[in-house]
């Protein structure tokens, strides 16, 4: 897709009058953070499991280049083959190549946002290979031409009237007057559609949850079994993974895997979890004759050694984004990225550099959810802290901001000159903030104001009511 | 310069690898040697029987059923009762699994059996699992010709049979099993954790059994 997060604020204005969007977006509260919560709680380990999980990928992170010889040694013992990817631009060429080798004309997808973030699809279609996404999600989306809206939910910003009315107009071969009003008749249709599009294709691509140095397996965690299908039944099965998919053994993935679904789904474990190592061997009567893995740079191996090193933990669960006030509020195509949420916010300016996306690390509000539930433990604001400071040294920020701050640090660093400007002001902003106790625009700060409100102080400055409070005690001690 | 040339020097670069590297690969060397457990959870940590009762009910609360005989010669009867309950023709698909091979077929004339991977075609499958795991009622199942992986994703229902001395607590006492099986560091082809049947979320995130992969999940526990 095509970044769009320079026009982050226009794009989050129009979504939060957008009706049907809100509508959708109401499922991503309703839907995810109760069910992680009971997840977790269902889990007296969890906590312990979440620090463990972080150590493993420091370990792995720290260790890189040498478990990623070990997993292509592993690969190449099981009769795969590694592919080695620096950029998005040399990931797309080796995987057209590998299905141009197969005479491929349709190939299927499971659900990856590697390849979204190499734009995989508009590569093989631009040369006359058609991609079907299998993803139930995923294929609603493709229908449209959108992008995903989520990383593990993609057409959350979709309501039920909305997929029935693509249906109707791509599935034409069956009878009009069927009945698409429920979900289940919805998936169903589907399932019947996508059934026979598995057997026609020449190859599957699916991405990967894990790489594991150990045994040379690639794995994906999915709860629909199109993954499965997808790279079960084509003559050729694909692997597109970044190279912070690696972790050392099977005990290491265990551990991981315990918070991956809860963290997501709030499942113990999703439905599948499949190890794949190599092609199909002699007497297997089923699966891939050739076995690929893309292994993909795209500027990971930049982050390592800095301070966004952290993000490499990242598994994709999507808690960030669950837990986001912004995201809750404007959906995940306002952000213009192929990572929405928190965890796009420190990636997208990590892959594509802070000039485009600037605006993104500045989608937050600071709460500090998306930390409190990443099962790595990402400092995910501290990150997006670094990234604003970043664009601010370079003279990014928009004059006005930085005005503000030169303005409000001058002040800010002569005390008695910042008691008595704001004990004038309080109680001008707590007056003109009237009986909605908020204020919809501030002379002067009309950037600020336009995008949000600003509650009215309570007409007092803390310093007065820490003055008044201890006064108040010494009375009543006396 | 090749790309992984290109993709190995940036990493060495920024981890600042330095001289013959001997400290970080004997880490690397033990590790994978080694492979640590981490940290078990104490759920699944129980004496048989409850270790049986924990995985049924797990299962359950994925969405699975769970049914229990006594000996492999029962497992014909258990499958054509199902089918019949679900009013579902007396036909299943399953692999050359010897276990599978003398489940009592012969007890039940009327029920077809079709052998060897699944075209698409066939409405029941029937595997056997490599282990059970009781802390997330989850099946191990191994690729290959005893058990094709296309029978636990293309039939509308997957019925599998586990042997309750093969279900363990712990996804970790499932890969020491592994390394029993194929040794330190091989695998099957494919080896596929399935924990109840397919099910999808996607639209308004209502949860609905049956996306891709199997509508119903049948086990057959064999004392």
């Amino acid at each position: 897709m095509e970044l769009a997060a320079k026009h982050f604020k226009t794009a989050a204005a129009k979504a939060l009058v957008d009706a049907q969007l809100q509508k959708a977006l109401g499922n991503v509260e309703k839907g995810f953070i109760g069910k992680r919560q009971m997840a977790a709680d269902a889990l007296p380990e969890f906590e312990a499991l979440r620090d463990n999980a972080r150590d493993i990928k420091n370990h792995t992170l720290a260790h890189l280049d040498l478990y990623l010889e070990e997993y292509e040694r592993k690969v190449t013992a099981a009769g795969g083959h590694v592919h080695w990817a620096e950029t998005a631009e040399d990931a797309r060429r080796i995987v057209l190549d590998i299905c141009k080798k197969a005479g491929a004309r349709t190939v299927t997808k499971g659900k990856s946002m590697i390849t979204e973030e190499i734009a995989l699809n508009d590569h093989l279609a631009a040369n006359g290979i058609e991609p079907v996404e299998t993803d139930l999600g995923e294929y609603i989306i493709q229908l449209r031409g959108e992008h995903p809206s989520h990383i593990i939910a993609p057409a959350v910003h979709l309501n039920k009237e909305q997929v029935e009315g693509d249906f109707r107009r791509v599935h034409t071969h069956l009878p009009e007057g069927r009945d698409l009003s429920e979900p289940v008749t919805l998936l169903s249709e589907a399932r019947e559609v996508l059934r026979k599009r598995y057997f026609a294709a020449d190859v599957g691509i699916t991405g990967a949850n894990f790489l594991i140095a150990e045994t040379g397996s690639s794995v994906i965690v999915t709860n629909e079994g199109n993954g499965d299908l997808t790279q079960t039944l084509g003559k050729v099965h694909v692997v597109v993974a970044s190279i912070e998919k690696m972790v050392p053994t099977l005990e290491d993935t265990a551990q991981i895997l315990r918070v991956l679904a809860r963290s997501a789904t709030g499942q113990d474990m999703s439905v599948y979890t499949t190890f794949s190592t190599g092609p199909k061997r002699p007497e297997d009567p089923d699966g891939p004759d050739e076995y690929h893995v893309v292994l993909l740079d795209n500027g990971r191996s930049s982050m390592l050694g800095t301070e966004y090193q952290d993000m490499l933990r990242c598994i994709r669960c999507g808690a960030c984004m669950n837990h986001c006030p912004v995201y809750h509020a404007v959906g995940g195509h306002a952000y213009g990225s192929v990572y929405p949420g928190p965890m796009g916010a420190v990636l997208t300016p990590s892959l594509n550099g802070i000039e485009e996306t600037g605006q993104l690390p500045n989608a937050s509000t600071f709460c500090g959810r998306c930390e409190a539930v990443c099962p790595m433990r990402i400092p995910l604001p501290k990150m997006m802290r670094h990234w604003r400071e970043r664009e601010f040294e370079r003279n990014l920020t928009p004059a006005t901001a930085r005005y503000g701050i030169r303005a409000w640090a001058f002040v800010a660093k002569r005390p008695k000159l910042y008691r008595m400007a704001v004990s004038l002001g309080m109680p001008i902003l707590s007056k003109l903030g009237g009986s909605s106790r908020r204020l919809k625009s501030l002379p002067f700060a009309g950037g600020w104001t336009r995008h949000r409100d600003l509650p009215a102080p309570e007409g007092k400055t803390f310093l007065q009511a820490w003055a008044e409070q201890q006064a108040g005690k010494q009375g009543a001690a006396r | 310069m090749s790309s992984r040339d290109n993709v190995m020097r940036k990493i060495k670069a920024a981890i600042k690898v330095k001289g013959d590297d001997a400290e970080r690969r004997g880490a690397v060397a033990e590790r994978l040697q080694q492979a640590p457990v981490g940290i078990v959870p104490q759920r699944g940590q129980l004496p048989d029987a409850e270790r049986l009762e924990l995985f049924c009910a797990m299962a359950a609360q994925v969405g699975a059923t769970t049914a229990r005989v006594d000996d492999y010669r029962d497992v014909a009867a258990e499958v054509s009762a199902y089918l019949r309950a679900r009013n579902l023709p007396a036909e299943v698909r399953l692999g050359a699994d010897e276990r599978l091979q003398d489940a009592g077929w012969d007890t039940q004339k009327h029920l077809e059996i079709r052998h060897g991977a699944s075209d698409g075609g066939d409405l029941a499958g029937v595997s056997h699992a490599m282990a059970g795991i009781a802390e997330t009622g989850t099946l191990a199942l191994f690729s290959g010709p005893d058990n094709p992986t296309t029978i636990n994703f293309l039939p509308e229902h997957h019925i599998v049979v586990l042997k309750a001395s093969d279900i363990e607590g712990d996804l970790e006492s499932v890969w020491a099993l592994l390394r029993q099986h194929k040794g330190k560091g091989e695998m099957p082809r494919a080896l596929n954790l399935v924990t109840g049947p397919s099910r999808s979320g996607d639209i308004e995130q209502t949860i609905i059994l049956g996306a891709h992969g199997p509508r119903a999940l049948h086990v057959i526990v064999v004392a």
